[in-house]
């Protein structure tokens, strides 16, 4: 029964894109061939139809066509002055008149300067962090720090100008936390990049060795560029105790800079926090930061490839931060090569093309279990991160339809990984009618006794067009107890929540799109990330700026649930750094159980009913008789969890005899 | 979309340590207008700017930036024309079906890579100023980036066919793709080039996917070997 129902799906996702194609022509440029549909045994959510409001929104910067599913925007803040679009020039002319538009590199001779995206669409807008009433949304450029406090008036209160990419951002208490990898990056937070050394006279580069016949090219030698002590790349540390004041305490360089971090904090270590770097950039010279040096690992066994680093930051004095450790986590345990994993090679017919595994490019941390989830390019990794320096792998994946590992959430209850795969590195239009629905996803895969199994795939739905950058990308889970839900961001796919409860069958629950930044030309934006935070979900638009979304009811979720949500609360929130979620036991919560179990007959109409006039007596005049009653309820609950069809309504069944049991009265949080 | 200059104007304040502890530090919702702030060097004091002096200045690309992008569109043009030479030549259906994905990765790259110049308002055709007399590259009879298969490779491969083709393809974009991870690093090596992020990133993805796809042919070659 379970095969056919997977092969029926694995149909329908075959032939649904077809006809997507031919019904969006008007708006689709004409499509090459379709790519092959590779072959798999799990199953693929298949391609939305015709009639998915998405397809053919009108393009436009800030009047875009808009097409919402279980979500509402609430507000959107275009990006503030440093950060934003804007300096119209009027002519090429006059921009070169200006002598701030000229280069002044060396072997950079001076252009006339053009409008540039920078001046259509300002900085790229990138990840997010939380803390209290504080909403950090990373940039290219920096950090621009806003009021949340009423989500629905969202307010900037401070930009931090501090150029390097990608500005990936985290908090804890009074440190905030920025990845620098860019070769622009200055240790003084300069927005002049790296100019060449007065006097400085470019080396003469020799021409390259005569090819070979039938040999690839080799690389002639040549000098190295001059080492700079401005540049920086790696994890910078502010200290924002005075938020309109931030001052830098702390820059600490890597070889490969920083990409992504992920923050740490050790349950048994109350004095540090850790910081993972995932660097993916070229390896610095040894002549600019000691010690770095790249290549392959049998000609240099202490490249800077194949390997994370960790940063140990005494809390006390965060200005001594400094990298502890430098694991080799791809090592192969039997002969003891760094390079462990993937070394490359096909998967076979009709497969993707995977990344070399020497870096990864995001680590979720999730302490509560004492693991981490590792995207590292060719191949994801479990990691047991029990002692935080010294992180072991326990377990490590390839997918034959995964280009490039990217990221990873786990389901709260850790019995679930979602990664996702960004096929095209994240600038290129791989969510068209053509694109595979199993290429550029995410993957979903069950976790038990510490090993990964692929369960199923899942691809925001709507064909975009080929303007619109789109791939898996940054989400965070929505604590709807009861449920596994993601709300996800999809670049210029817009936003998408996908609920894998069933890890096997994930679906589409609630969305939100735009038509194409430019409707007529390629322009890099979109959602970079969307997370949950207390309420209410953020998006950081690359181009755009910044959207508040919140959820509201639709024929997959109630507004019980969207309640019951609600109840939870995070006085931080680093999406990586993943929080346990703790739900109180009372009857908000109850209500979003009782709803999941009507909707999928997990629990027979008359006792659903039963149960909610005794809640309801209870609510409006609470003695000891009627919580009695209840009690006597929650042990015919705990029968029919023993009972339950499927696991999630078993777990359901339990919690919501266990608020029971406490008469629905205890109001903790988490 | 790297770096911009960032005129230090005379209206810059510079706040050191004493002067900051002395301004009224702003509360939690405090309603005046967002500040802009520079940050300085770890131990040192960061500056308050302006919206005008914080505005993005539109940045010129670099020289070595422009040339990378428009030698890698032809470079990647080569993959394209070798690609469709594959469709119909190739043997083995594992190489047809890997010649696809080059095809798709490369085919939307340079279209990436063309937005990219026009955006900054630069030819997508590489320039050659050869003693005066400026020509466009593709009219240039010898391979100019490194990898690139030569005219008498190419028709080589024009003319093979069967597994001889297969063995032709491998070799010759193996090389090709080597060819694109030296132009990388070469990039990355000229003084002043790559801080344009946008490049940053798209060079790194260049880097990362051919590596893999290196790997993957060479593969292919050793099984082709037994």
């Amino acid at each position: 029964m379970m095969e056919r129902k997977v092969l029926l799906s694995i149909a329908f996702a075959a032939t649904l894109p077809l006809f997507g194609q031919t019904q969006t022509a008007a708006v689709t440029p004409p499509a090459k061939a379709p790519a092959p549909a590779p072959t798999s045994t799990v199953f693929t959510n298949p391609r939305s139809g015709p009639d998915d409001p998405r397809i053919g929104l009108k393009g436009g910067l800030y009047d875009a066509g808009e097409a919402a599913f279980g979500l509402e925007r609430l507000i959107s803040l275009p990006k503030p002055p440093g950060f934003a679009p804007g300096n119209v020039i009027t002519s090429p002319a006059a921009a070169a008149a200006d002598p701030a538009n000229m280069t002044a590199t060396a072997g950079a001779a001076p252009h006339p300067a053009a409008p540039s995206p920078m001046s259509q669409y300002g900085s790229t807008n990138s990840d997010l962090a939380f803390s209290g009433n504080h909403l950090f949304v990373g940039n290219y450029n920096g950090i621009n720090t806003y009021d949340i406090d009423n989500p629905k008036e969202v307010k900037l209160r401070m930009s931090l100008v501090c150029p390097g990419g990608q500005g990936d951002v985290s908090v804890y208490g009074h440190l905030l936390f920025m990845s620098a990898e860019a070769m622009n990056g200055r240790v003084d937070c300069g927005t002049q990049g790296i100019p060449l050394p007065a006097g400085y006279v470019p080396p003469v580069v020799p021409p390259p060795p005569p090819p070979e016949p039938g040999k690839p090219p080799v690389r002639a030698q040549r000098p190295p560029p001059p080492p700079s002590p401005d540049r920086f790349r790696g994890v910078r540390i502010f200290d924002i105790t005075d938020i309109a004041n931030p001052k830098q305490v702390a820059a600490v360089q890597s070889c490969r800079g920083s990409h992504t971090h992920s923050l740490l904090v050790d349950p048994k270590d109350k004095d540090n926090v850790y910081i993972y770097i995932s660097g993916t950039g070229m390896v610095r010279q040894s002549e600019e930061l000691a010690d770095c040096s790249g290549g392959d690992p049998k000609a240099n066994p202490n490249t800077a490839l194949f390997r994370i680093d960790i940063i140990k930051v005494p809390l006390a004095h965060p200005e001594l931060a400094k990298i502890v450790n430098s694991p080799r986590i791809f090592t192969d345990t039997q002969t003891g090569d760094i390079n462990g994993l993937w070394k490359g090679g096909n998967h076979g017919e009709g497969t993707q093309t995977s990344s070399v595994t020497n870096q990864c490019h995001d680590i979720t941390i999730y302490s509560a279990l004492g693991l981490a989830a590792g995207a590292c390019s060719g191949n994801g990794i479990l990691l047991d991160i029990s002692d935080p320096v010294n992180p072991v792998r326990i377990d490590a994946v390839s997918d034959p339809n995964y280009s490039y590992w990217h990221s990873a959430n786990f389901s709260n209850d850790g019995t679930k990984v979602l990664f996702t795969d960004e096929w095209g590195g994240g600038g290129q239009p791989r969510c068209r009618a053509t694109d595979p629905m199993n290429w550029g996803a995410d993957a979903i895969f069950t976790l038990k006794d510490r090993k990964l199994t692929l369960a199923s795939y899942y691809k925001m739905p709507a064909p975009q067009t080929e303007f619109e950058n789109c791939v898996a990308h940054n989400g965070s889970l929505i604590p709807i107890p009861g449920r596994d839900i993601e709300v996800q961001a999809w670049y210029q796919g817009g936003v998408s929540v996908v609920d894998f409860t069933d890890a096997s069958h994930p679906m589409e629950i609630a969305y939100f799109d735009r038509g194409p930044i430019d409707p007529a030309k390629r322009a890099m934006g979109g959602q970079w990330s969307t997370y949950w935070y207390n309420g209410y979900i953020y998006g950081s638009e690359i181009a755009r700026g910044v959207d508040v979304f919140k959820l509201v009811p639709n024929k997959y979720i109630t507004q019980n649930e969207i309640d019951a949500a609600n109840q939870v609360h995070f006085d931080e929130l680093n999406v990586q750094d993943q929080p346990k979620i703790v739900w109180p036991k009372n009857f908000v919560v109850a209500r979003a159980y009782i709803d999941q179990l009507s909707r999928d007959n997990g629990l027979d109409a008359k006792k659903i009913a039963a149960l909610q006039a005794a809640m309801a007596k209870v609510e409006a005049h609470p003695d000891k008789k009627k919580v009695a009653q209840l009690k006597t309820m929650a042990v015919s609950l705990d029968k029919d969890a023993a009972a339950a069809k499927t696991p999630a309504d078993a777990s359901r069944l339990k919690a919501l005899a266990e608020i029971m049991k406490q008469g629905g009265t205890t109001t903790s949080r988490l | 979309m790297a770096f911009y200059v960032c005129l230090i104007s005379a209206s810059l304040v510079f706040l050191g340590a004493a002067t900051a502890a002395q301004q009224t530090k702003p509360g939690p919702h405090d309603d005046g207008p967002p500040v802009i702030v520079q940050p300085g060097a770890p131990g040192q004091g960061g500056k308050v700017l302006t919206p005008a002096a914080a505005a993005i200045k539109p940045r010129t690309p670099a020289e070595a930036d422009v040339a990378f992008m428009q030698g890698m569109i032809m470079h990647h043009s080569q993959a394209v024309e070798m690609t469709e030479l594959l469709r119909t030549r190739g043997y083995s259906k594992d190489l047809l079906e890997f010649g696809k994905r080059i095809s798709i990765s490369q085919s939307d790259e340079i279209k990436y890579m063309k937005q990219w110049l026009t955006d900054r308002g630069q030819s997508v055709e590489m320039q050659m100023d050869m003693g005066g007399m400026k020509m466009d590259a593709k009219d240039m009879q010898m391979p100019l980036m490194p990898g690139m298969l030569s005219p008498k490779q190419m028709e080589a491969l024009e003319k093979a066919s069967g597994p001889a083709f297969d063995h032709l393809f491998l070799t010759g974009m193996i090389q090709h793709h080597t060819g694109a991870l030296i132009m990388v690093k070469d990039l990355f090596d000229t003084p002043g080039a790559g801080q344009d992020a946008v490049l940053f990133d798209f060079a790194t993805d260049v880097d990362n996917t051919q590596t893999a796809e290196i790997k993957i042919m060479q593969a292919m070659l050793s099984k082709e070997k037994q």
